[in-house]
C-alpha cells in the first residue's frame, strides 16, 4: 500500500504546530497502524530527519498509552484502540490525516503526544478503595450479586486513554470518571467512600478544566472498551444521591 | 448544598435540567388552553379571565398567575444563565478543533445553543405581542385574546415568527426531555428507547398543538 500522511508536528508544549505531509510505500495491510508509523519513523531516521513522537506501550489493546486522533476520530475509524487498528482498514492511495488528542486539560508535549495527567489526578481524588494490606481476604467473606459484579467489570474495563475526552466537542472526561466512579461505587468493598468518591472525582474533573456534559454521545461511540453513555447518566445519580447526603449531615 | 451544585458541572446541569422541566410542564398547559380558541371567542375570552381568578376566594384577583409568572421567570433565568455559563466553559475546554472535520452528533443535539437562543429571544417578542401588547401588528385590545390572537395571525410575520419558533422548540424539546432524564440519573439501558420515545412524542404534540393555532387563523378555521 501507498499512503500520503498528513501528521501534526509540533516540537514542544510552547511552539505553534502544523500538519506535515509524508508519503509512506510498501505497507502491509495486515501491519497495525503504529508499525506504518514505525515505518515512517525509521525513514525520517536514516534521512537525518526528527522522527514523529507518539504514545505507545503493550500494543495489544489494555494500556491506554496509543492515543491518535485518525481522519477526525479518537482511535480512527474501527472501535479499537490505535495499536490494534490495523492498515487494511484503508484503501491503498488514502490520505490518512493523524493529530494528537485535542482538550485543553491533555496540553500537546511534543507531536502527537498530550499530558494525561489530569487523568491520574482524578484517579488520585478518589479512585480508590481503603483496605487493609497484608494476605488476600478470604474470597468468600464479602459476596459480591453477579449482576453487580458484571457492571463493576464492565466499567473497569476504562483503560484511561482519554478517546472520550478526544472525541467530545467540549473536552468533557465524564466517561473516563463515570467508568471509574461506577467501577468502585457498585461493589461493598468501594461502599465506604460512596459519595465522598464522586464528590471528589468530579470536583477534581471541574478543576482540570474538562468542560461538562451535554450528552452528545460521541464519547461512547469513540471508547475503545465500549463504557455505555448509561454510565454518566448513573454516575449523575450517584453525584445528586451524594449531594443530598451531605447536605444533610 | 446550593453552592455545592451550582459550582459543579454536574450540579449546574441538573439546574439546567429542572428549569427545563418546569417550562415543560406549563408548555403542556399553554398549549392546551390554546387549542380552546377553536371553540370560539367565547370560551377563549372565559378560560383568559378564569386564569385571573383561578384560586379566589382563597387567592386575591390574578394572584395565582403572579405566582405561575414567577415562577417560570425563575426558571427562565436559571436555565439561561446556566446555559451560557455551562457552554462557555465547554468552549474553553476545547480550545483547538481538528483540522480534519467529520459530521458531529444529531441536528437537535447540535442545534441546542442557538435554539435556546433562538426561543429566548422569542419569549420577549411572544411577552411583547400578546400580553403587553406592544409589538402587535394591528389594534391589540387588552382582555380580548381572541380577538388579538386573530388579528396577530392574519399578518403574515406573526406566522413566519411563531411557526419558525415552534419548529426551533419541537427540536429543543426533543434533545432536552431526554437530555434531562440522564442528567437527573433516570435514564438507563432498558428505559432508553421509552425516554427518546416519550421525548419526540412530546415535541411533535407541543409542535403540532401550537402550530394549529397560526395555521386555524390562516385557513379561515378561526376568524
Ligand atoms: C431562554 C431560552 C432558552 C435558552 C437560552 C436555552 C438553552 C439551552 C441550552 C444551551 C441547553 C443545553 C443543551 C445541551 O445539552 O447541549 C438547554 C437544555 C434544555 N432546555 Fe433549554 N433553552 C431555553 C428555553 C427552553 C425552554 C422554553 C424549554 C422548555 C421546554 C427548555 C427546556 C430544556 C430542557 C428540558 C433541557 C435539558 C437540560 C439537560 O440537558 O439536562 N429550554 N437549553
Ligand atoms: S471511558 Fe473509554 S475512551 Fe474514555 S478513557 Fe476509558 S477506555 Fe478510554
Ligand atoms: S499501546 Fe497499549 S492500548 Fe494501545
Amino acid at each position: 500500500m501507498k499512503l500520503t500522511l498528513r501528521v501534526w508536528r509540533q516540537k514542544n508544549a510552547g511552539a505553534e504546530g502544523h500538519m506535515s505531509t509524508y508519503e509512506v510505500d510498501g505497507i502491509s495491510p495486515d501491519m497495525s497502524f503504529l508499525e506504518m508509523l514505525d515505518t515512517l519513523n525509521e525513514r525520517l531516521i536514516l534521512q537525518g530527519e526528527e522522527p514523529v513522537a507518539f504514545d505507545h506501550d503493550c500494543r495489544e489493546g489494555i494500556c491506554g498509552a496509543c492515543s491518535l486522533v485518525i481522519n477526525g476520530e479518537a482511535h480512527g475509524p474501527e472501535r479499537t484502540t490505535t495499536c490494534q487498528l490495523h492498515m487494511r482498514s484503508f484503501e491503498d492511495g488514502d490520505v490518512i490525516d493523524v493529530e494528537p488528542w485535542r482538550a485543553a486539560a491533555f496540553p500537546v508535549i511534543k507531536d502527537l503526544v498530550v499530558d494525561r495527567s489530569a487523568f491520574d489526578r482524578i484517579i488520585q481524588a478518589g479512585g480508590y478503595i481503603t483496605a487493609p494490606t497484608g494476605s488476600a481476604p478470604e474470597a468468600h467473606a464479602t459476596p459480591v450479586p453477579k449482576a453487580d459484579a458484571d457492571y463493576a467489570f464492565e466499567h473497569a474495563e476504562c483503560i484511561g486513554c482519554g478517546a472520550c475526552v478526544a472525541a467530545c466537542p467540549n473536552g468533557a472526561a465524564m466517561l473516563f470518571t463515570s467508568a471509574k466512579v461506577n467501577h468502585l461505587n457498585v461493589l461493598p468493598q468501594g461502599a465506604p467512600e460512596r459519595e465522598t468518591r464522586v464528590l471528589d472525582m468530579v470536583a477534581q474533573m471541574d478543576a482540570e478544566g474538562f468542560g461538562g456534559c451535554t450528552l452528545t454521545g460521541e464519547c461512547a461511540t469513540a471508547c475503545p472498551k465500549g463504557i455505555p453513555l448509561t454510565s454518566i447518566t448513573h454516575m449523575n445519580k450517584e453525584w445528586l444521591r451524594a449531594t443530598r447526603k451531605a447536605a444533610r449531615r | 448544598m446550593a453552592r455545592t451544585v451550582w459550582d459543579s458541572t454536574v450540579g449546574k446541569k441538573a439546574v439546567m435540567a429542572v428549569s427545563g422541566l418546569i417550562m415543560l410542564l406549563y408548555l403542556i398547559a399553554h398549549m392546551i388552553g390554546n387549542l380552546k380558541i377553536f371553540f370560539g371567542a367565547g370560551e377563549f375570552d372565559h378560560y383568559a379571565h378564569w386564569l385571573r381568578t383561578v384560586g379566589e376566594p382563597f387567592m386575591h384577583y390574578e394572584w395565582t398567575l403572579w405566582l405561575i409568572r414567577v415562577v417560570l421567570a425563575a426558571a427562565v433565568v436559571a436555565h439561561a444563565v446556566s446555559a451560557y455559563q455551562l457552554s462557555r466553559l465547554d468552549l474553553r475546554a476545547r480550545p483547538r478543533t481538528y483540522v480534519h472535520k467529520r459530521p458531529r452528533a444529531g441536528y437537535a443535539t447540535r442545534t441546542m445553543r442557538w435554539g435556546g437562543v433562538i426561543l429566548g429571544l422569542f419569549l420577549v417578542w411572544h411577552l411583547l405581542d400578546l400580553t403587553a401588547g406592544t409589538v402587535h401588528p394591528g389594534t391589540f385590545r387588552p382582555g380580548h385574546p381572541y380577538r388579538n390572537v386573530v388579528s396577530d395571525f392574519s399578518h403574515w410575520y406573526s406566522n413566519v415568527v411563531y411557526i419558525a419558533a415552534m419548529l426551533a422548540l419541537g427540536l429543543h424539546i426533543r434533545h432536552g426531555f431526554w437530555s434531562a432524564a440522564q442528567t437527573l440519573g433516570a435514564g438507563s439501558r432498558t428505559r432508553d428507547r421509552a425516554l427518546k420515545t416519550v421525548a419526540n412524542v412530546l415535541a411533535l404534540l407541543l409542535t403540532a398543538g401550537f402550530v394549529a393555532v397560526p395555521v386555524g387563523v390562516m385557513t379561515g378555521v378561526v376568524s
